[in-house]
């Protein structure tokens, strides 16, 4: 028996550690002064993703994502700590795709690899925060999801039970396959399997790589197909063309600004006993305590 | 038609300031745009959610009352919501970005083909120019959010997709009654129109949701403890000192990522935004995603050996030395004089 695991993951630049020249004088983003990353929660996602194979006998694990020619580095990320292979979806068609798009877009991909049980991916992006498209892949596969797991507790006889991590408590919920599962930053990450089959894997690449690395490795990939990522362009997938890119985003940028904070006037102190008694004698003063 | 409406979430038949505070805001805009606020509750014995609501200003309160629909799961509430804006076609749709609304949001937004943003910091209403096609639209729902982790601050529009719909997260908005007297209408909806059998996919087994134990939002003085406190041991000092004082302890991401403080003292864009009337930072650098959380607080006194953290710019007082110097002389000092 075939048991198939989709994983969703996205390339982000690393917006928790935006050094000073990440913005730009006019107030946008640097794109080049961020390391490109694969995002924290995918990561979680993979990690549930690669547990279960490692419990389902025959299962694989396939990655897709979406993104520009340099976002197959995920996918070869993904292979190092154990996924089976990944499919990159690429071209100026899908640009400009607000979670809308990009959902509607990963759906047809999903649709086009076959048979699946399971779809797995991290609750949100780093880059927009959304939590979005997870739940939006689903509406448009008419499939049901569980949102901010945390545990897959178990997934045998076509149920799967997942503990999700709520503001306030946890939730335990029993569904049928095929589903779709978003994971929590709080879920196991990926670190053990680190780079474990980077030797194995370090020559996969898309198509566009192959072309881009001038090198004939012609024999290296018919001798180990595994290799071979997989690219999909829009003509690949079955799709309606004004459901992508701009044209499927209902939402629009206005504007965009970077974020200043106004400078205080502020008075300055040291830790002396006199400064600090001081300073609590004003508050108490001014009934801001006491 | 072309009304607001805010979906409520309830639990334990109380409804969440989270759709409080979007009902406040709600009303607002609705009073701008000269349209009704409405609201939408789905679960079960809904009796006292009228009660609760109405002084917020709901001019149309619809129930959903069916044992199925309590605890909230994804489809059904989706299938709820999905066919009553078919019917009634709001202009904008509010929910709270919590793990329900961003659960549901996403959702119903899919299959509408209506625009949905997440985590707005602000909301307004305003008009939109297409310059490409030449087309200017007037009251226009201003989703206003930051993304870049914090560093750019983005306005969404939805030109011409209906409900606008936006999540705001709890405590962002503030919350206030309208008029405590005033009484709406109430509509029950026959739920069987709305939701069909097939949607109750997900069981429930278990679910374990905790009163929170902490209320950062109403608390007057929060002492808030970043990175630089170096130790669970050290962060202790903030729990004496907020004790003390009559406050609450806060906390920024890097402090709750490292395991000194609980996920629920987050302050900041990812967690609550607070305005007290004192706020102590300590040990805190003054991330842009935290300080976007707390810069409305009346006074802010900033803890750093660091004298050039980012934190000092935004400060009232700065006081360069180390937390393990400064805190319990702030406790020794207030015994002293507050008596």
């Amino acid at each position: 028996m075939s048991f198939n695991i989709v994983v969703l993951a996205k390339q982000v630049p690393d917006t928790r550690n935006v050094g000073k020249d990440a913005m730009k004088a006019d107030g946008t983003v640097n794109r080049a002064a961020l390391p490109a990353i694969y995002n924290p929660e995918d990561l979680n996602a993979l990690e549930q993703a690669l547990r279960l194979k490692s419990k389902i006998e025959g299962a694989t694990v396939y990655v897709l994502t979406m993104g520009p020619a340099r976002a197959a580095e995920i996918i070869r990320e993904s292979m190092y700590r154990g996924a089976d292979g990944g499919y990159l979806l690429s071209g100026r068609e899908f640009a400009g795709s607000d979670t809308l798009a990009t959902s509607y877009a990963l759906a047809c991909a999903i649709r086009k690899m076959g048979k699946v049980d399971i779809i797995i991916c991290g609750r949100q992006a780093i880059d927009g925060d959304t939590a979005q498209v997870g739940p939006q892949v689903a509406e448009k596969l008419g499939l049901p999801q569980i949102t901010y797991a945390e545990e897959i507790i178990d997934c045998s006889d076509n149920k799967i039970i997942v503990k999700r991590r709520l503001e306030r408590g946890v939730e335990v919920v029993k569904g049928s396959l095929p589903m779709v599962v978003t994971v929590n930053g709080s879920a196991a990450p990926c670190r053990p399997r680190h780079a474990k089959l980077t030797l194995k894997y370090k020559h996969a690449a898309t198509p566009t790589e192959k072309q881009e690395s001038g090198s004939d490795y012609t024999d290296l990939y018919s001798s180990h197909p595994y290799l071979n990522i997989t690219e999909w362009g829009v003509n690949d997938i079955e799709h309606d063309i004004q459901w992508l890119g701009l044209s499927g985003s209902p939402t629009k940028v206005k504007q965009i600004e970077s974020v200043v904070f106004t400078a205080k006037e502020s008075k300055r102190m040291n830790a002396s006993d006199v400064e600090i008694e001081n300073l609590m004698k004003e508050l108490i003063a001014n009934h801001t305590i006491g | 038609m072309n009304n607001i409406i805010v979906y409520l979430e309830i639990e334990d038949g109380i409804v969440g300031d989270v759709s409080l505070e979007l009902l406040t805001k709600g009303r607002t805009l609705a009073d701008q745009l000269k349209c009704k606020l409405e609201a939408v509750a789905a679960g079960y014995q809904l009796d006292r959610i009228g009660g609760q609501v109405f002084p917020y200003g709901v001019d149309t309160l619809y129930l959903a009352d069916d044992k199925r629909l309590a605890p909230y799961t994804t489809l059904p509430h989706t299938s709820l919501l999905v066919t009553l804006f078919k019917e009634e076609k709001p202009q904008i749709a509010l929910m709270g970005a919590t793990s329900i609304g961003r659960d549901l949001g996403p959702r119903v937004s899919s299959a509408l083909f209506s625009g949905l943003t997440a985590d707005c910091t602000s909301l307004e209403i305003g008009t939109y120019e297409d310059k490409k096609q030449g087309k200017v639209y007037e009251n226009l729902l201003y989703q206003i959010r930051p993304a870049f982790g914090g560093n750019i601050v983005a306005t969404i529009v939805n030109p011409d997709c209906r409900p606008q719909m936006a999540t705001v997260r709890e405590g962002v908005m503030k919350k206030e009654i309208r008029d405590a007297k005033f009484v709406g209408k109430t509509k029950k909806l026959e739920v069987a129109k709305y939701v069909s059998d097939t949607d109750f996919v997900l069981e429930v087994i278990e679910r374990h949701i905790e009163k929170s134990k902490v209320n950062l939002k109403a608390a007057p003085i929060i002492v808030s403890g970043g990175y630089g406190m170096g130790s669970a041991e050290n962060f202790k000092m903030l729990y004496d000192l907020a004790a003390v004082l009559g406050g609450e302890v806060g906390a920024s991401r890097a402090a709750v990522d490292s395991g000194m403080a609980e996920h629920e003292r987050q302050i900041g864009q990812t967690g609550t935004t607070v305005r007290p009337k004192l706020y102590i930072a300590c040990g805190i650098s003054g991330q842009i995603q935290h300080i976007a959380g707390m810069q409305e607080s009346a006074m802010i006194i900033a803890i750093n050996n660091d004298p050039h953290a980012p934190i000092n710019h935004i400060a009232d007082y700065v006081i360069t030395g180390t937390v393990e110097d400064v805190i319990p002389k702030m406790i020794q000092y207030y015994k002293k004089n507050s008596k």
